[in-house]
């Protein structure tokens, strides 16, 4: 989003449109001249950035110091501390207490800062590369590709287990993999059959075929639940998501697509600004909008399958912190995908603190309260704004 | 677009698939022994009809009988009436102590029932644990008498429904006998336990998520039985199947870990001993996570004392705190 006077280069020798940039949206609206959505500064200011961080601490500090179990606060500090390099302390905390930190509440913090941050970048640029505000990370049939993948692990495992000299166990440890080549494969479907017929991947057609695939998907994991009922409860499990178990494996294995893909989504901020106007507009200012959208489809489809795979399917995240950020901090996406990342991950881990904590010792399931707290947030965040 | 929000709705499926335990119990352990007492399939008792009983009237003795239920299967046969059973869901692979060489073809799906299909057989006796999309309804609008005998939240109710189904299929003699062998068996099983100063402490493992049970449910009322105490009744009383957190397994270091989930899920004493935290438990340390059979925890027929035993002997091995 440019501002009036404020002609940011969209790409590297290009300047950005003179005209203020709608909001994204499949339908232009009837009173686009509308200059609201221009006062907005395009880039990034510091007070927003520095309240992501804050939010990012606040929910670090916050998802250690607080749980079900009661913990000194003093005591985690120095647990902490002691975790560094050359660092020796007594925390003064029993070894089920140190375990429960640095075992349990530390790489679970750090989970849902990836699976948040994640979710809430490749919600944005979804938004972004389909121009409509509907579109979340699940969008392209990640989340029916991985839930079927992770039946047909789990299916796979009761059956290999039954096998002679399986010694009657499963390996549900591949799970995850599974999964996630799932997701891959729902959204080749989708990119696949968005082409089918000859017509060009538009969004509206690739939004069609997500939706087709999804249906297709789904079905065919409802039918193997069905016929393995037998293995319904851990799926159900794997559904609602994996926080609760979470450990440094997860983490290790989340990071390095978490890293890659956030940083590919963010450096692309400024092509999304420009896409924003429309493909024909956007390639007269010399972008490539095609070639664009086909990077970020995967690299975000790449990032979510990664998350979903380690964290099950966590809801409202993509959607709701990208409108958020639009809402109170700016509508260009040099504004909303780095704020995206540090809020998405905050809410994330402040999300899974309440799943943990609100009716202690029992956990609620962390798509509940996304959802829960979520979406009454978002209405109050639509109401209070002028901006969508 | 499939969108994850429902999970409210997929925690309620589990919710409920847990509670019942209906369908989860049809993996594994065949051929266990129960306590109940042999009952003789061509075994004839003298019962005048129509009887009612819990609102399920039968003119005449049935000879066709349906059972729908792992349990009620387990029930039918324990207590004789196993030759007038002709068809059983798909779960139920248990047919009393003694089962014959030849079981009824177990074809009919618990979770999607069919009313169609399950006409088809001509049963003069349907028995149902759940009413799962109205399949009640549908039955009795096809004259097809139906008896409900859902999931026990007491041992009282495992003894009312085998005498009401020994009364309903002409064997109350044979059923009352059992009730009585199982009854006996859990007293001789509770008079093994040994006197502890300190109860022990045990969590209670439904699946590898950490959903577990209170002393509300049938389960959690033997190990009351057996005087050990539940970590997760500190939490939501209104929730007898709660979702407890690792950290608070963890710090309640449990004396005794009873696994449901090695069938369903795969989890075993080394799975447990690997999750991060875990090993600082004293029922870790102590080797004190002990496998149940899925099919075994999730089923109130002849078995309990089977379970019971189970519960016992690991209370009686667990070192003193």
């Amino acid at each position: 989003m440019t501002g009036p006077g404020r002609k940011a280069p969209a790409t590297p020798g290009r300047k950005a449109p003179a005209k203020s940039v709608a909001p994204i949206g499949a339908v232009e609206p009837v009173h686009a001249v509308e200059p609201v959505v221009a006062v907005e500064p395009a880039r990034l200011r510091v007070r927003w950035l520095a309240a992501g961080v804050g939010a990012v601490v606040v929910a670090v500090i916050a998802g250690l110091a607080l749980g079900p179990v009661g913990l000194n606060p003093g005591g985690v500090f120095i647990e902490l501390l002691d975790l560094l390099p050359g660092v020796h302390l007594h925390s003064g905390l029993s070894a089920s207490e140190q375990a429960i930190v640095t075992q349990l509440r530390l790489p679970r913090v750090c989970l849902g800062l990836l699976v948040g941050a994640t979710l809430a970048v490749a919600g944005g640029t979804y938004q972004g590369v389909f121009r409509n505000p509907l579109a979340d990370p699940y969008l392209l049939g990640i989340a029916a590709g991985a839930g079927l993948g992770a039946t047909i692990a789990i299916v796979g495992g009761h059956a290999f287990a039954q096998l002679p000299g399986a010694g009657g166990s499963g390996t549900p440890i591949y799970v995850p993999f599974v999964a996630f080549i799932g997701a891959l494969v729902a959204v080749t479907m989708t990119y696949a059959l968005g082409a089918a017929g000859g017509t060009a991947r538009t969004p509206a057609v690739l939004l069609l075929a997500g939706v087709a695939v999804t249906a297709f998907l789904t079905a065919g994991q409802t039918y193997l639940q069905q016929r393995y009922v037998e293995t319904i409860r851990e799926v159900y499990s794997w559904i609602m998501g994996r926080l609760t178990t979470a450990g440094w494996h997860d983490v290790l294995l989340l990071l390095p697509f978490a890293v890659i893909t956030i940083g590919v989504m963010i450096g692309y901020r400024r092509q999304l600004d420009v896409m924003s106007v429309g493909d024909a507009e956007a390639e007269s200012l010399g972008a490539h909008p095609r070639r664009t959208r086909l990077v970020l489809v995967v690299v975000a489809s790449l990032g979510t399958a990664a998350a979903v795979s380690v964290s099950g399917l966590i809801g409202f995240v993509g959607i709701i912190v990208p409108h958020t950020v639009r809402l109170m901090a700016g509508t260009s996406y040099r504004v909303i995908l780095p704020l995206s990342a540090l809020f998405g991950g905050a809410f994330l881990a402040l999300a899974d603190l309440g799943a943990r904590t609100l009716t202690a010792p029992d956990e609620i399931p962390i798509g509940v309260v996304t959802a829960f707290f979520g979406a009454p947030f978002f209405i109050v965040i639509l109401r209070t704004s002028r901006r969508l | 677009m499939r969108r994850p929000v429902p999970t409210i709705a997929s925690a309620a499926v589990l919710a409920v698939l847990t509670l019942a335990g209906v369908g989860l119990a049809g993996c594994g352990s065949s051929g266990s022994t129960s306590a109940a007492p042999a009952a003789s399939a061509s075994s004839t008792e003298a019962v005048t009809y129509p009887v009612t009983q819990d609102g399920t009237t039968l003119s005449a003795k049935p000879t066709h009988i349906i059972s729908m239920s792992p349990t009620a299967t387990d029930m039918l046969f324990t207590i004789g009436a196993g030759s007038q059973v002709i068809a059983v869901d798909k779960n139920s692979d248990f047919f009393g102590a003694n089962a014959p060489a030849t079981t009824p073809p177990a074809d009919i799906d618990a979770f999607q029932p069919n009313a169609e299909t399950i006409a088809a057989k001509n049963p003069d006796l349907v028995v149902l644990s759940d009413d799962t999309n109205k399949i009640k309804e549908a039955l009795v609008k096809l004259k097809i008498p139906v008896y409900m005998a859902p999931a026990a939240t007491t041992i009282d109710d495992t003894y009312h429904q085998m005498t009401a189904l020994g009364a309903l299929t002409g064997h109350p003699t044979t059923a009352a006998a059992a009730v009585a062998a199982e009854k006996k068996a859990i007293g001789d099983d509770l008079a093994k336990l040994k006197p502890r100063t300190k109860p022990l402490t045990f969590y209670y493992e439904l699946d590898q998520t950490f959903y577990s049970v209170t002393s509300k449910t049938f389960i959690g009322s033997l190990f009351g039985m057996a005087k050990m105490t539940n970590i997760a009744d500190a939490g939501n009383a209104s929730n007898p199947y709660p979702q407890l957190s690792a950290e608070v397994i963890i710090k309640a270091n449990p004396d005794v870990i009873f696994l449901a989930d090695t069938d369903c899920c795969q989890q075993s004493a080394v799975a447990v001993a690997k999750r991060p935290g875990w090993s600082t438990i004293g029922a870790v340390k102590e080797q004190q996570v002990v496998p149940i059979p899925d099919d075994v925890a999730s089923q109130w027929g002849s078995r309990v004392p089977k379970l019971l035993d189970t519960i016992v002997t690991e209370s009686n091995a667990a070192p003193t705190s």
